[in-house]
């Protein structure tokens, strides 16, 4: 018997899988999260891989929430340990009364396990080459044989598993079969053997409601197949290659002209990020819609062009799918650290506009809004997703889109329009919003032509190095990022259910984390009004918030608070006003990292009242 | 004369062509380059072949780097979009606006420094892709702005205007062109009107990566005994393997030629070439036998000038991609929105 009570709970656990890279694991594990989804029981699934094709150490990260609680929560009840590199250290990131699945082909000693936890031993491989013969079989039927084993342990609904078996396998049905056998090879082996179920259980319920189970990075390539987008250049870079690969995909399907078969997009795989880009600004001076995917590094390689279209107002969407810097820094792992680099990229004075969707919901939502927003403000918009929101999936509200919608190509002056004699001016603020009219290249034969340069401009767009006009193009430039403050998507407010004088600014991936944390903060006695940011430039809003409390939190997946420093410069905001909450480590921010450091850092400032003693 | 705006008026008599044009209406505003720079006389040769194949000033859109070559696109096609965007970025520039509308022509303007230093990468990858455009690289072996240090296709053992001998090996874009699979190289000169202009016409009227290479003297800084790049060397060292004539679709051919001498090439659009051979056995559409010659010259101390090589089917990046007819650009919400039915069937598919 463990030493600690073993763990006892319903629809609400961690499951962890520790597989070796390259083992065909993924998709095994990617079916015991969607079979759970099947129950009606929100799971939060998240894979935490290696930069490696094969042979390194890779996990996969199953959150059950029943009360929906979506980010990491830290922390493995159920660990199902395939890989003796790191099964030691797998052991000791268990909680106490937890339980780990292994491979007993070969028993283990108890001096490899804790004495607080339940040691579950099923020989995988032993059944396995009982069963197989081909080495490769015996791999991939392994993956599915534990899955077997937890059906039984955990009383999963062994119907929903063979079911999205079989829709797996659709086309490819004499492969149902096997898989189907080899689940079951588990499931009856561990109904035999082991005392079933354990301490954690499923249930089903209804919790999942309508909503969907996507990735980020998808997501947000649909959207950009909503928003127009007809041209993609890019360059691979983890973790944003796979939105590409989804634009290419979703572009096959839905922008193909069914007569002539002919494609109504462009994709080029760029020879680096410096013509990704650059492909991207040509296509937006000439009047499509284009966008290019990258991550920190890319960024990097990006800035100069990235100053360019700011200075010479082309529109451009970026999607920055953010990974541990800084350099190379961990390519696979993910943070919020690029917000300062893209909030001022390239050298001179530059803003640009920054949106920064939560969860998948919104990497489509404000990816087709990008498109708008680059074209209205005829200037770069960024994505800024990260790896957390990119590449795992995620369960959000459905995608929704309102057939009546237009796209707004902003500013665009017509042949007509030059041809009656309108004024045309490039740079021209008629409207003094600071958004000046554009011509497309090739509009009409004798009017609206103009020299697109990355040098001083005047109105009407001739080179000038003299102090005044250039002074007037800056300010116009700011006038138009104000203009911009009121077409971002607005931050979102959550007041405390009490009066506060303490609030919370987060965005970005830490959603979830802090939707979940602010419970646990107000278990702690503490109240927090919550303010999730969502674009910048910030809204009036950001600093009016900040103004009405005495501080606020900023947390973020940083080392140096980059948003609190936008913040800070933006708002004109005293820094000691900004109370930095950071997590930097490479995982993604849980909810019991934001309670403790909030909770603590309340704590000290709640007066306790002296116990009266007479 | 830069201080001088440039009159607007101009003769009456003045010869239009097909579509009404004259000479003036493909002009731009005047040169801020030093006098007798070779990169004006390209620019004369651009408006030249744009005037007689009375192409619609506003639907050729110039595109360029940085650098003097890359400034010259404002003295050129004052009604066209002209775009001088970064160092060594013009190829991916053009790319994108080329993918945006196939219906215009794209001329992209670089110089020696903008394409075989800074941006050889971009350079060649536009001609391995076969974008559909007119690529000039206007090449003098000096950067002329920053007063004249050595690029990387000047020659080695040529003698810079401050004494230096460069060490360094040259880079002979032409024969890069060749390698990477542009569909028409040639080579030229900016001292000769007479082969330039109907090279670029034959390059216009040409679909997919057309490159034209234009030895161009640098008055300033490269023009001295000692250089490989100054008008009297590249006039005594200039092996012309042919002399061109360009047949629009409009003209009849009029012209006639000793048989044997001549060997007529027709393009997309139904243009022709008439192609004069000066070296006998100079095949211009072996890609790899031009490589050899180019060598075997550029070790004699020879500049190979001409239309090099042209491919008789190219296919451009539109072909490639198999893009719509349409522009891109011109593609609205029905073209492009799947609507809401498809998001639900999508939305369902991922439960």
């Amino acid at each position: 018997m463990p030493t600690a009570a073993p763990i006892s709970r319903v629809n609400d656990f961690v499951v962890r899988f520790a597989n070796v890279n390259g083992s065909g694991s993924a998709s095994a594990n990617e079916l015991f999260a969607r079979a759970i989804l099947r129950m009606g029981i929100p799971v939060a699934p998240r894979n935490i891989f290696p930069s490696n094709i094969q042979g390194l150490p890779t996990w996969y990260e199953v959150r059950v929430s029943e009360a929906g609680h979506l980010g990491a929560r830290g922390g493995t009840d159920l660990l199902v340990a395939m890989n003796p590199q790191t099964f030691d250290k797998d052991i000791a990131g268990l909680d106490p009364g937890g339980y780990v699945l292994y491979d007993s082909t070969k028993p283990l000693p108890p001096s490899k396990f804790r004495s607080d936890i339940t040691v579950i031993g099923v020989p995988l491989t032993a059944i396995c080459n009982r069963e197989y013969t081909d080495p490769r079989q015996r791999q991939l039927f392994k993956n599915i044989i534990y899955i077997g084993v937890l059906t039984a342990l955990i009383d999963m609904d062994v119907n929903a598993v063979e079911k999205l078996i079989g829709e797996q396998y659709k086309g490819k049905e004499k492969l149902i079969e096997p898989n189907i056998h080899a689940l079951h090879l588990g499931r009856d082996y561990a109904v035999l053997n082991l005392q079933c179920p354990i301490g954690l259980k499923l249930r089903k319920s209804d919790r999942v409601g309508d909503r969907i189970f996507i990735d980020g990075n998808a997501a947000a390539a649909l959207g950009a197949v909503y928003g127009g987008a007809t041209v993609c250049a890019w360059y691979p870079i983890t973790p944003s290659s796979s939105l590409a690969d989804a634009f290419t995909r979703y572009c096959a399907r839905f922008r193909v002209d069914p007569q002539t078969k002919k494609a109504k997009y462009a994709i080029i795989q760029a020879e680096d990020e410096l013509a990704s880009i650059g492909i991207v600004i040509g296509a937006g001076w000439n009047g499509a819609r284009a966008f290019t995917a990258t991550s920190g590094p890319g960024i990097s390689l990006m800035q100069e062009f990235i100053g360019l279209a700011y200075f010479a107002e082309i529109p451009a969407v970026i999607f920055d799918v953010q990974r541990a810097g800084p350099s190379t820094g961990m390519p696979t792992r993910t943070q919020q650290c690029d917000i300062i680099s893209c909030a001022y990229a390239s050298h001179g004075d530059t803003k640009h506009v920054l949106l920064f969707p939560e969860d998948p919901a919104e990497s489509f939502e404000f990816a087709a809004l990008a498109f708008d927003l680059a074209d209205r403000l005829q200037t770069p918009v960024f994505v800024m997703l990260d790896l957390d929101i990119g590449m795992n999936h995620r369960l959000c509200r459905p995608f929704a889109w309102d057939d009546s919608r237009t796209y707004d190509r902003g500013k665009v002056m017509t042949a007509e329009a030059l041809e009656a004699g309108r004024e045309f001016g490039r740079y021209l603020d008629v409207d003094g919003d600071g958004i000046p009219y554009r011509t497309y290249p090739g509009t009409h034969p004798t009017k609206g032509a103009f020299f697109t340069r990355g040098t001083s401009h005047d109105r009407y767009a001739r080179y000038t190095e003299e102090g005044a006009p250039y002074v007037e193009n800056m300010q116009r430039l700011l006038r138009k990022l104000e203009t911009a403050k009121d077409m971002v998507p607005r931050p979102l407010l959550a007041n405390a259910a009490k009066p506060t004088k303490y609030g919370v600014i987060y965005y970005g991936s830490t959603a979830p984390a802090m939707d979940e944390a602010i419970h646990m903060i107000e278990a702690r006695g503490h109240a927090l009004d919550r303010m999730r940011v969502r674009a910048f430039p910030f809204h009036s809003s950001v600093a009016s918030f900040v103004a009405d409390h005495d501080f606020v939190f900023v947390v973020e997946q940083n080392r140096d608070a980059q948003l609190r420093s936008l913040i800070v410069n933006e708002c004109g905001i005293d820094p000691v006003r900004l109370v930095p909450i950071l997590h930097y480590d490479g995982t993604p921010i849980t909810a019991r990292f934001i309670a403790k450091a909030i909770g603590d850092h309340l704590d000290q400032l709640t007066v306790k009242p002296l116990k009266v003693t007479s | 004369m830069t201080y001088l705006a440039k009159p607007k008026f101009h003769h009456p008599a003045l010869p239009k062509n097909a579509l009404g044009y004259t000479h003036r209406d493909y002009e731009g505003a005047v040169s801020t380059l030093c006098a007798g720079c070779g990169h004006d006389s390209i620019t004369a040769a651009i408006i030249q072949a744009c005037f007689e194949l009375a192409i619609e000033p506003h639907r050729v859109a110039k595109i360029s780097g940085i650098g003097c070559s890359s400034k010259t696109p404002t003295y050129m096609l004052g009604n066209s979009h002209g775009f001088n965007s970064v160092h060594g970025r013009m190829p991916s520039i053009l790319t994108g606006a080329n993918l945006a509308n196939r219906d215009l022509i794209y001329l992209g303007i670089s110089g020696d420094g903008d394409s075989a230093s800074i941006g050889l990468g971009q350079f060649a990858h536009c001609l391995r892709r076969g974008v559909n455009m007119v690529y000039i690289v206007e090449n003098n072996g000096v950067y002329g702005l920053t007063k004249g240090q050595f690029s990387a296709t000047a020659d080695r053992g040529s003698k810079s205007k401050r004494g230096f001998i460069n060490t360094d090996n040259s880079i002979d874009l032409v024969a890069m062109a060749l390698q990477l699979g542009a569909s028409f190289v040639a080579r030229s000169f900016s001292g000769d009107k007479q082969q330039l202009v109907p090279i670029i016409k034959a390059a216009i009227a040409h679909r997919g990566a057309a490159f034209i290479d234009v030895i161009s003297p640098c008055v300033a800084f490269n023009n001295h005994v000692g250089s490989t790049k100054s008008f009297d060397f590249v006039r005594e060292h200039n092996e012309a393997v042919n002399r061109l004539d360009f047949i629009s679709t409009r003209m009849p051919i009029e012209i006639s030629y000793e048989p044997g001498t001549v060997e007529i090439v027709e393009q997309h659009d139904g243009s022709k070439l008439a192609l004069r051979k000066l070296a006998a056995d100079y095949d211009v559409h072996d890609r790899t036998a031009a490589l050899g010659f180019l060598q075997q010259h550029a070790a004699k101390g020879q500049i190979v000038t001409g239309l090099l090589y042209v491919e008789k089917d190219a296919k451009d990046l539109h072909a490639h991609l198999r893009t719509v007819d349409k522009p891109l650009n011109a593609l609205d919400e029905k073209d492009l929105c799947p609507g809401e039915k498809a998001l639900e069937a999508i939305n369902a598919s991922l439960r």
